[in-house]
């Protein structure tokens, strides 16, 4: 058991449901959890499922978020997927899917028309206009944060800038650019990591 | 076929593969490409068009990737967001399911901690890409830039709920600053 858990191996903790979930409960939590979480569901699901409802301890949502970040695809998603197969099995992965997803399409999709209807009027355009400029400050802030906590290693650097370069700057398609840049990157980290 | 239909269609694989490659700093990375390929490549919205639906995601509660709907939504209709919503979603939760039904180990922990290290700097590539695009289309003015900067030096420095600087924005470009 001491054996360290990383991705891609499953932690354990997928696999034990101490105190079962029902499909039902599954979505409630979940609708909950995604309806809270403005500007991020993540906090709001540490809150509800470790400490309000204990589904999880502290230990296991760290496991589950690792396993879940690894995974492609949206990392809240693949929590639910996992806290919800882990409870109720295929049918517990589906609901606790549905329940994060179901009530914010519904807010964000109404929100859409909205805009298709109302995006054309002078105040709506400016104040849409001067909220993006905020998001794009967000999502600034969120990279350089990621860049500081990558260990200074030469090849972080240069596939990082290579992917920003491609990606950001050359505007290439990324399935391209992680096509030829992931591979290298794993090549190049064979022998560092192997212990 | 209508014309709608078509564009679901193209969206929905396009979409679909992408899905697959949003690691490590989740589905928001995907947004130079999707602005490439709906913008840029195919003209079905336009640049304006695609910020409000990133800023329109991030003031909704739930997850952000839902900004992907939207995108779908102004592209090709309801169609249009059926496709990208289902295609950014259901490929990496299938593959999610497959994992924990198969209790892959695929080689043991060496492994796995070499991809998290080579997936590292290709994430926080991403991540830059995605704030530099998304910064060239939102900051069309001097308004716009600086209010940016001043967005990245206040949540650098110190801890702030993101809605308050959205909320502020949302007063300054009304204000006409931007």
């Amino acid at each position: 058991m001491p054996r360290q858990v990383l991705p891609p191996d499953v932690p354990a903790a997928a696999a034990a449901a101490p105190a079962a979930l029902l499909p039902s409960q599954l979505f409630m939590l979940f609708t909950q959890t995604a309806i809270l979480g403005f500007g991020g569901v993540l906090p709001w699901a540490y809150l509800f499922l470790v400490e309000r409802r204990k589904v999880l301890s502290k230990l296991e949502f760290s496991e589950l978020l690792a396993f879940a970040q690894i995974l492609p695809g949206p990392t809240i998603c693949n929590l639910a997927v996992i806290v919800g197969h882990r409870n109720a099995g295929l049918v517990g992965a589906m609901t606790a899917l549905a329940g994060m997803i179901a009530a914010p399409l519904v807010i964000v999709t109404t929100l859409g028309v909205a805009y298709r209807h109302f995006g054309d009027l002078a105040p709506v355009k400016h104040a849409l206009a001067g909220m993006s400029a905020v998001a794009a400050g967000l999502v600034v802030a969120m990279a350089l944060k990621m860049a500081r906590e990558l260990p200074r290693l030469w090849k972080n650097v240069i596939f990082a800038g290579l992917m920003f370069a491609g990606v950001g700057l050359m505007r290439w398609p990324l399935l391209a650019v992680i096509g030829v840049l992931a591979p290298l990157a794993f090549i190049s980290f064979g022998k560092w990591t192997r212990r | 076929m209508s014309n709608e239909g078509s564009i679901a269609g193209s969206l929905f694989v396009h979409f679909a593969m992408l899905s697959m490659m949003a690691i490590g700093g989740g589905v928001i990375t995907l947004a130079p490409d999707m602005h490439r390929f709906v913008v840029d490549a195919n003209h079905w919205i336009t640049d304006e068009n695609f910020i409000a639906a990133f800023t329109i995601a991030q003031v909704s509660p739930g997850p952000n990737f839902l900004f992907a709907t939207l995108v779908g939504l102004q592209a090709a209709g309801w169609l249009g967001a059926i496709a990208t919503t289902v295609a950014i979603i259901v490929p990496p939760a299938a593959l999610t399911v497959v994992t924990l039904r198969a209790s892959v180990r695929s080689g043991g922990s060496a492994l796995g901690r070499r991809i998290k290290s080579a997936l590292a700097p290709v994430s926080v590539g991403m991540i830059l890409a995605t704030a530099w695009s998304l910064a060239r289309v939102a900051d069309n003015s001097w308004g716009g830039a600086v209010l940016t900067a001043v967005t990245v030096v206040v949540l650098m420095t110190r801890k702030l709920n993101p809605l308050w600087l959205i909320a502020g924005g949302a007063l300054v470009g009304m204000a006409g600053w931007v």
